[in-house]
């Protein structure tokens, strides 16, 4: 059988061919595939965390699929990216749906108060948050992360939710954007790397990014 | 922050994109994949593409196009036009879709906005609105269907409510009145609607220089502008349009 270089795991819900037609694209000579076989998860090098729509479904189809335990597996022991509800999958409890999440990080996901936002001339703020925010590096220690290589500090990726994750561990923030408060856009801990944006649909940045998983060594 | 969007849109017939005047007159103006790769190196920030094909027969030729796309343009890609199913809004996300507008059918029967919001989620469900300005009415908008033929008696502020609330993301206004006319988006109307709504709203119709996408988000509220012309013969790039908007204090993506 063929060596899997990137499983995306494929767990019925939303659209996951953006995903892998980006990472064949910035990759073509790994072996990327779609999966929602457990076994192919635990022998893939590299996982790739997607996810769309309401997290209580994610969740749902994550478990009728029997994957739940495969990807919490892979959140421990090799190259892991989460997109989006792959990245708020990864937290305790989600205030969509009162869900309980996967629990690999300690924190809640919650909504954005959309009664409550207005930007610097007092315009009200659209829910979901859609579009090209501009996305910050923490800077833990001098140097940025792997997966921040080649992009500049501030550079905008395309978000598209509602709901965005508070770590109890704000250490483990690799990135950050504005709306109209400060939240997390990116999370890193070991060989775990998650964005609430969607790189595969970020244009350069994005690429660059996906570019930077496929050759990154935790 | 969070930057205002630049749309093209392509209107796609029979695998080449067209334009016309009120959807009279049309004019051939390309490959959708060389048009859309022209794009994304400009800096769109989504591509929207709408298929105007009247007949079912060559609606398969649109999937094709959009897998041609999305293998080559890693921004996001609506498509709408003729989407009368749940099972067509999977198909088009399956060939590499992003969102997908929903028109006349959304009309006809409400519940697909529902059931699709329901099944995709809301981030990749656009409602498309086509509203003209009406006289002796209780409302001042209406929303059209059929390419802006057939009156509905809908209040077009009300209707986006009631989108909005079965599940709709993002809603793609269009002005009838406007379309084609290039005298620029009718922002009242879009402002009603931007105010009406939480989620962000497209402006679309009647783009014939960059002032106007620049009223469009100044006086129309809106979160995205969309426009065809312009910038398919070349009177615009999407360089220029953002410079333009840039220069009038508006956010973009450079």
């Amino acid at each position: 059988m063929k060596k899997i270089d990137i499983a995306v795991v494929d767990y019925g819900m939303g659209n996951l061919r953006s995903v892998s037609k980006a990472l064949e694209h910035v990759a073509p000579t790994k072996n990327v595939l779609v999966t929602s076989n457990p076994k192919d998860i635990a022998s893939a090098s590299r996982v790739v965390f997607p996810g769309q729509g309401a997290m209580p479904d994610c969740i749902r189809e994550l478990d009728l699929r029997g994957l739940r335990q495969a990807v919490i597996d892979a959140t421990s022991n090799k190259p892991f990216l989460g997109i989006c509800i792959g990245m708020q999958m990864l937290f305790e409890h989600s205030e969509e749906g009162d869900c309980p999440g996967l629990g690999v990080f300690n924190g809640l996901v919650t909504r954005f108060n959309a009664d409550a936002m207005h930007d610097a001339n007092g315009a009200k703020l659209k829910v979901p948050h859609m579009g090209w925010n501009q996305v910050y590096q923490s800077q833990v220690s001098q140097k940025p992360h792997c997966l921040w290589q080649g992009i500049e500090n501030g550079a905008r990726f395309y978000y598209v939710h509602s709901y965005y994750v508070l770590p109890d561990d704000d250490s483990i923030t690799s990135g950050f954007s504005e709306y109209p408060q400060r939240f997390t856009g990116a999370i890193a801990k070991d060989n775990l790397f998650a964005v609430q944006f969607h790189p595969e649909k970020s244009a350069n940045a994005g690429l660059q990014m996906l570019s930077n998983f496929i050759a990154w060594n935790p | 922050m969070l930057a205002k969007r630049i749309i093209p849109c392509l209107d796609v017939t029979d695998g080449r994109v067209v334009k016309g005047v009120n959807f009279l007159e049309l004019r051939d103006a390309g490959d959708p994949v060389e048009i859309a790769k022209r794009y994304d190196e400009q800096g769109a920030d989504e591509l929207t593409f709408l298929d105007i094909t009247a007949s079912s027969d060559n609606r398969g030729l649109l999937l094709h196009i959009i897998e041609e796309v999305a293998s080559q343009v890693f921004i996001p890609l609506t498509v709408g036009g003729g989407v009368r199913e749940v099972e067509d809004v999977r198909r088009l996300l399956n060939a590499g879709a992003d969102k997908v507008s929903i028109n006349t059918t959304a009309v006809l029967n409400p519940n697909m906005v529902r059931d699709a919001a329901a099944r995709f989620g809301s981030q990749c469900i656009v409602v498309a609105i086509d509203a003209k300005k009406v006289e002796n009415q209780a409302f001042e908008w209406e929303v059209f269907t059929h390419g802006g033929r057939k009156p509905t008696g809908l209040d077009a502020v009300k209707w986006a409510e009631y989108m909005v609330s079965l599940g709709a993301g993002e809603l793609l206004v269009t002005s009838m009145d406007r379309d084609g006319t290039k005298i620029g988006f009718n922002n009242p109307l879009n402002r009603a609607i931007s105010n009406a709504v939480d989620v962000p709203i497209i402006a679309s119709g009647g783009v014939g220089n960059l002032q106007h996408l620049v009223e469009g988000i100044q006086l129309g509220g809106a979160d995205a502008v969309l426009a065809a012309s312009i910038f398919h013969y070349g009177e615009y790039t999407v360089q220029q349009a953002k410079a333009y908007m840039q220069q009038h204090g508006i956010e973009v993506r450079l």
